[in-house]
């Protein structure tokens, strides 16, 4: 028993870090922890494919003198996936910053109920502020670097380009 | 060795450079590139589609590495049905005039076309890919060009594209895991080699778990219910060409996954009793989405939502096909996924002639526009019509081969949720029909309005068109490309 969570215990930290990524996405308030959940999520099955290409007692794949028996080194392809998933990854984290920052100028605030109320056009209740984990004072949006249209009632919903906002707070 | 596997991708990928490079010196000149690129997949498509239909399976080895080592293409009566979708698809919206399918005139630099060639870059990468890895990263192009196209539509289409991004990305994620799971039982990850390898091992558990995995992924990407939350909003609030793309192709990229790796990597073996309950699982989710998303899209007021809930109910349709597991069933799944894309794509493209005329979007204010455009709103009426399943239209017969292939297992819920759900969509549609074509005119927007621009009535004919001439040549195209295709999965 003890010996196999010696050799398995790995996974167990793998299959914990997925359960908090998940746990982060779906169940986090504040948009930018929801990303951090997703990047933990994605660790984790980096971690999991490592661990899984290596070999007790394997060295790196470089032909050498101790010859071509394949027990004796660590399998390169889970490496390569790897690789490139984790360039694929940095590409999807830029471009959630990216609509981050975007959603951040258009509303002063990251937290998704605050977001979502304010784009439905109506005022945020208290429950869904109760459990705000968000630090956002004052509670609607830019402080007082520039005018927002602070009423939540008429959103962008009518700028026809869909950039306007923000372009004040940049 | 054949190079006509890769050459469909190739005007795709280098269209979405050469669209940057363009659009820097000219705005409209990347609109041409757009054409062009979509035009010559298009005929690559085709042509290889007809090879293929009479020559079998093409393979091509990305940097002359023989698989299993090596990246392979394969194209196969399958993947160049899809291929050619895809490329007819992004045609017709690379016809569509940009600031309506875009809802934005992009400045100089400003790179949609290239987003929209790159979305459609990894769609036919997709449906290309022997390699389960090579799927996924095509799969990730794809998905990050739709976060960007779908964060045109404004603030709500940002946080629309926000939240599709993070379970987009869990999606995918699911999908990789899966990968590793098989990688690490098979030690291959070539679509055939691993077909051969896994029937050998086809009670462990590993396995099993990886297909799960790989099932939840996809059926995440392709917007199965109830794993269809994030579809709405994206579908939505994004731009009418956009939404089109995205409604028309970009789901079908994860049922033709589903469909390529379900029957043809893991084969008859694991669809049994035996293994993992993925039938069952599609069949009974299919059908809660076709009723939900049904249910929901006559709920509707802005007609955009509208056909995004509708979009859910017909992907449930599809989802039940593959889970039948049966040659009619898959026929009348592959079947749907070319109607349904010509239909829905028709379909957004009218609404975003509306909303080039009217800037309207909620149905109740449409009284009197058939009277205002009669020849987009004939257009309007054919695909809604083959929506609701009215022979002889396209949309008919997919339904009638589904329904076919439940009776013939004497899966009656199956037949009669299909029949049934027929009559919702009628509900949702003869609200449009009633509002647009009985009453007349009420709103100034209306009483003013005229025929939208030559470009979005053409587009939109020619999707009516090829509704009606797949509807009247269905028999031809099952009999030639579907039926070889299903029987060959699961005859």
């Amino acid at each position: 028993m003890i010996e196999l969570f010696l050799s398995r215990y790995v996974y167990l930290f793998v299959l914990a870090l997925l359960a908090i990524g998940l746990y982060g996405v779906l169940a986090k308030q504040d948009l930018a922890k929801k990303l951090i959940g997703l990047v933990i999520f994605s660790t984790a099955i980096y971690i999991f494919f490592i661990e899984g290409s290596l070999q007790e007692g394997g060295t790196a794949p470089v032909l050498d003198e101790r010859g071509t028996d394949p027990a004796l080194y660590v399998d390169p392809l889970p490496h390569l996936l790897i690789l490139t998933a984790i360039v694929v990854g940095v590409g999807v984290l830029g471009v959630g910053l990216a609509l981050l920052v975007r959603i951040y100028r258009a509303h002063g605030s990251l937290d998704e109920y605050v977001v979502a109320a304010r784009l439905a056009g109506r005022v945020p209740t208290d429950t869904e502020l109760e459990n705000d984990e968000v630090e956002r004072s004052p509670v609607h949006g830019h402080s007082t670097d520039h005018p927002a249209p602070d009423d939540g009632s008429q959103r962008h919903d009518d700028d026809p380009k869909g950039l306007g906002d923000g372009q004040g707070s940049a | 060795m054949s190079q006509l596997p890769i050459l469909p991708l190739l005007p795709l990928l280098f269209g979405a450079v050469l669209a940057v490079l363009l659009g820097l010196w000219r705005a409209d000149a990347a609109q041409i590139v757009a054409i062009a690129a979509t035009s010559l997949s298009l005929v690559f498509g085709i042509t290889g589609l007809v090879r293929v239909v009479t020559d079998g399976r093409l393979t091509y080895e990305i940097g002359g590495w023989p698989p299993p080592i090596g990246i392979e293409y394969v194209l196969d009566p399958l993947s160049g049905f899809m291929v050619t979708i895809v490329a007819f698809i992004g045609l017709m919206v690379s016809l569509y005039p940009v600031d309506v399918a875009f809802d934005i005139r992009p400045g100089r630099g400003m790179p949609v076309y290239a987003l929209a060639l790159l979305l459609l870059t990894g769609l036919t990468g997709v449906m290309l890919s022997g390699d389960l890895f090579h799927l996924f990263v095509m799969l990730e192009i794809y998905a990050i060009s739709t976060y960007g196209l779908v964060s045109l539509g404004g603030d709500r289409g940002t946080f629309a594209a926000f939240r599709y991004l993070l379970l987009g990305t869990v999606g995918s994620g699911l999908y990789l895991l899966g990968i590793g799971f098989l990688y690490f039982s098979t030690g291959t990850l070539n679509m055939a080699d691993m077909a051969a390898r896994l029937p050998a091992i086809s009670d462990s558990p590993s396995v099993l778990g990886g297909l799960g995995l790989i099932v939840i992924g996809l059926a995440l990407k392709m917007a199965l219910f109830p794993l269809h939350i994030w579809l709405p909003d994206a579908h939505s609030f994004s731009p009418p060409g956009v939404a089109a793309l995205l409604a028309a192709v970009q789901v079908k990229a994860g049922a033709y996954s589903l469909v390529r790796i379900l029957f043809d990597v893991f084969g008859p073996t694991y669809l049994g009793a035996e293994g993992l309950p993925v039938s069952t699982a599609l069949i009974w989710f299919g059908l809660a989405g076709v009723v939900v998303g049904s249910v929901l899209a006559i709920r509707q007021r802005d007609i955009k939502r509208m056909l995004a809930y509708s979009t859910v109910a017909q992907l449930g349709y599809i989802g039940v096909g593959i889970g039948l597991a049966t040659p009619l069933a898959l026929i009348g799944a592959l079947l749907h996924v070319l109607n349904h894309a010509l239909m829905k794509s028709a379909l957004f493209l009218v609404a975003g002639g509306i909303i080039q005329r009217t800037h309207l979007k909620a149905i109740p204010r449409f009284a009197g526009l058939g009277k205002r455009m009669p020849l987009t709103m004939f257009g309007f009426a054919i695909a809604a019509l083959s929506m609701v399943g009215i022979p002889p239209l396209a949309g008919f017969w997919s339904k009638f081969y589904l329904v076919w292939g439940a009776v013939d297992v004497s899966n009656w819920t199956v037949a009669i949720v299909i029949g049934a759900s027929s009559l919702l969509t009628l509900v949702y549609f003869l609200r449009l029909f009633e509002q647009i074509f009985v009453r007349e005119p009420e709103e100034a927007l209306v009483a003013e309005a005229t025929e939208p621009s030559g470009s979005v009535v053409a587009t939109v004919w020619i999707l009516a068109a090829a509704i009606v001439l797949v509807g009247a040549f269905t028999a031809v195209i099952v009999g030639a490309v579907i039926e070889p295709i299903a029987v060959r999965m699961l005859g």
